[in-house]
């Protein structure tokens, strides 16, 4: 500390403290600023978003349920969403199937399959297979899935196709301005209701998407509210 | 006027005999003192060895200050529950504590953008410190809302970048446009005030004895060597700035006061706001200059630098303000019964009568009946009752601040959801901190940083003007 004291209280230098070159440091920092700015800056776009952090969380379930095998129109088995997720157009939460429902076709089909030991177990002790949460939404978001479902917004638009997944995993980045995509633009993705679980339906064009969505919007009254409390009541 | 027209070949003879009376300006500089004394002044301020009094202050501020951080600390632990903010007053003691601190933070840009484009040389005197005072006011002002959004770390949505939430600020509430008019202000107020010290920083710089104080003076003052050139584009750059912050001192209590005018809440939605802040804020801000400015004067014996002629004008300028908030005061409630509107009505008579009356009559007695002492010279000369006058002045606009903010929130159309509001014992540690943050900031200027602007007022000073003999 007194060595320090001492150093900072020698006598001053004669004459010009910095040198000539000096007078080149303002413009080399106003540079060095700028680019660490820019770094920094495309750095957080690219990595402190959902679409980095979020995209691609696929984690391990405590059964292998196989989607592409069970659902959708490319399937061996085609069965429709609602066959498992069955309240998914009666609630605003959607639920995951309790062991019964894997049941209804599994008491007779594979019983013995190891990898059906879980479920097996499950069935006789009553409890609940803990399967693990992918999708989700902070607690101070309120989305309804009734809601949507029963205008027209298919599963895809959020969940991708999961018809495809061996291992269901979050294709979309579900943060807010995903949300306000939709809100702001619903024409663009409403669809028959009939085809809300066909998640390789296209409309025919992007013109004749946009002709029927405008439709929809009219006929159903739709109106996406975009003020805070729509979703964060 | 005809007569005066047929003689005006010839001189009236009356003319010859009545010479009109000469009028001297009051010098700026008494003393007859000279160049010399003054860089030796202001230098010396910097250069002597820490007084006594100001390492006890400067300790007595950082304990003071500390009472605002330890506060702020607590209200981000704990949440924004911890101020006295319940339904129906929102904005409690945070958003007076802002307006008032914004309010003082006044007097510096106006004395040293407005006053410098009318020319009014005695500001030079005073201007360096005032500027100071401004930002270290703003800096305490901007602490109030910052911490009033509640969860502080997400302040910077007040800022519109763009985000994957998808939305901006709201651009059309008040609230958003105050984050823009104070932090535009606190930008141009701190170039201005750095600007133009450079010159002085370079003073300093020049007498350093020793390696630390040339390499920090070094620093601050970029390289001046006081050439013509540089002299030209400082005075260019200065006048530029100058033009520049006059449309903000106007601009920004402007704003402020629409962050109350634009609503509808009786008592706040009134066309008068505007003018009617921005008088009290020069008001509050030159109250706070005299305040500062006395005891360092006395401190540091400016006396011939700072000298009745600065304190007398600097007390008529309080003066005129008061008056003008006075009758501000008055016109609100001539409208108040002149609109017709019952809610309007009650708003003012409540304010005067009601349950917060107290805080009404120490508004009034403060800032319309106290700055009227200004009239007599004896008072202006008396500067010991100026400071106590102007310590007044400060109590009563933020108590201003108070009666416009709780009054018509506590007591607004519903009398079911009427109110009482009080702060808590974290609202009045963290406002009584600002004083100590505030007292921190303003020591260390008066200890690294040229008080006065020695080269200005080098300019007003007799010897400056070659024609003067």
């Amino acid at each position: 500390m007194r060595k320090l004291l001492e150093f900072l209280n020698r006598p001053a230098p004669r004459g010009n403290f910095f040198s000539r070159a000096i007078n080149a440091a303002p413009f080399q920092v106003l540079v060095c600023l700028l680019v660490t700015a820019v770094v920094v800056a495309a750095a957080v776009n690219e990595y402190a978003t959902n679409k980095y952090l979020n995209v691609g969380y696929t984690p391990d379930q405590p059964v292998a349920f196989d989607h592409s095998f069970h659902a959708g129109p490319d399937s061996v088995l085609g069965l429709d969403c609602r066959y498992c997720h069955n309240y998914v157009d009666k609630s605003g939460h959607s639920n995951v199937p309790t062991t019964n429902t894997c049941w209804n076709c599994h008491s007779q089909v594979k019983t013995d399959s190891p990898a059906l030991a879980l479920v097996k177990k499950s069935m006789e002790t009553g409890e609940a297979i803990r399967w693990v949460k992918v999708h989700k939404v902070p607690d101070y978001v309120y989305f309804n899935h009734a809601v949507h479902v029963n205008r027209g917004v298919s599963c895809v638009e959020c969940h991708g196709r999961i018809d495809q997944q061996v291992v269901v995993g979050q294709q979309k980045s579900l943060n807010m301005s995903f949300c306000l995509d939709c809100h702001r633009n619903p024409e663009q993705v409403l669809r028959p209701v009939d085809k809300v679980t066909d998640l390789a339906y296209k409309a025919a064009s992007p013109a004749q998407q946009t002709a029927d969505g405008t439709k929809f919007v009219h006929d159903w009254k739709v109106n996406p509210p975009q003020s805070c409390s729509g979703c964060h009541r | 006027m005809a007569h005066a027209h047929d003689s005006s070949s010839e001189r009236p003879a009356i003319l010859d005999k009545v010479r009109p009376a000469e009028l001297p300006r009051s010098p700026l500089i008494l003393n007859n003192r000279g160049f010399h004394w003054i860089t030796d002044k202001v230098c010396g301020i910097v250069e002597e060895e820490t007084p006594l009094w100001w390492k006890i202050m400067f300790g007595v501020a950082l304990f003071v200050a500390s009472f605002t951080f330890i506060g702020l600390g607590y209200l981000v632990a704990t949440g924004t529950g911890t101020w006295g903010l319940r339904s129906p007053v929102g904005w409690g003691w945070a958003i007076v504590n802002f307006v008032f601190w914004v309010g003082i933070g006044h007097a510096g840009t106006l004395i040293s953008a407005i006053l410098c484009l009318l020319r009014q040389k005695w500001r030079t005197s005073i201007n360096r410190a005032a500027e100071a005072m401004t930002i270290f006011a703003v800096c305490c002002a901007g602490l109030f809302p910052l911490f009033h959004v509640g969860r502080v770390w997400f302040g910077w949505w007040l800022l519109p970048l763009p985000n994957q939430n998808g939305i901006w600020p709201q651009f059309r509430s008040p609230l958003e446009w105050d984050v823009f008019a104070v932090s535009t202000y606190f930008t141009v107020s701190t170039l201005f005030w750095y600007m133009g010290m450079i010159p002085d920083l370079g003073t300093i710089r020049d007498r350093a004895t020793t390696w630390w104080r040339k390499a920090f003076y070094s620093v601050l003052a970029m390289g001046w060597r006081g050439g013509n050139r540089q002299w030209s584009n400082f005075e260019m750059a200065y006048l530029l700035l100058a033009g520049l912050s006059t449309p903000l001192v106007l601009s920004v209590h402007t704003i402020v006061s629409f962050d109350f005018a634009v609503s509808n809440v009786p008592g706040w939605h009134t066309t008068i706001f505007p003018p009617y802040f921005v008088a009290g804020a020069i008001f509050s801000g030159f109250a706070m200059v005299l305040t500062l400015m006395l005891p360092l004067r006395a401190i540091y014996r400016l006396h011939d630098v700072i000298n009745q002629y600065h304190i007398d004008n600097m007390c008529k300028i309080i003066l005129a303000t008061g008056t003008m908030v006075g009758y501000a005061y008055a016109t609100e409630f001539f409208i108040a019964a002149y609109s017709g509107n019952s809610f309007e009505k009650f708003a003012f008579v409540n304010r005067a009568f009601g349950q917060y009356a107290w805080a009404y009559w120490i508004m009034v007695s403060c800032n319309v009946i106290t700055p009227q002492l200004f009239w007599f010279k004896k008072v202006r000369e008396n500067h010991s009752l100026v400071w106590i006058i102007c310590l007044f002045v400060n109590v009563g606009m933020w108590f201003e601040r108070f009666v416009i903010t709780i009054t018509s929130l506590a007591n607004d159309y519903l009398p079911s959801s009427w109110g009482y509001y009080s702060p808590t014992i974290v609202d009045i540690f963290t406002f009584f901190g600002t004083f100590g943050f505030f007292s921190v900031l303003f020591l260390l200027f008066v200890r690294f940083l040229p008080l006065l602007p020695m080269a200005e007022v080098k300019m007003v000073a007799p010897q400056a003007d070659p024609h003067a003999h």
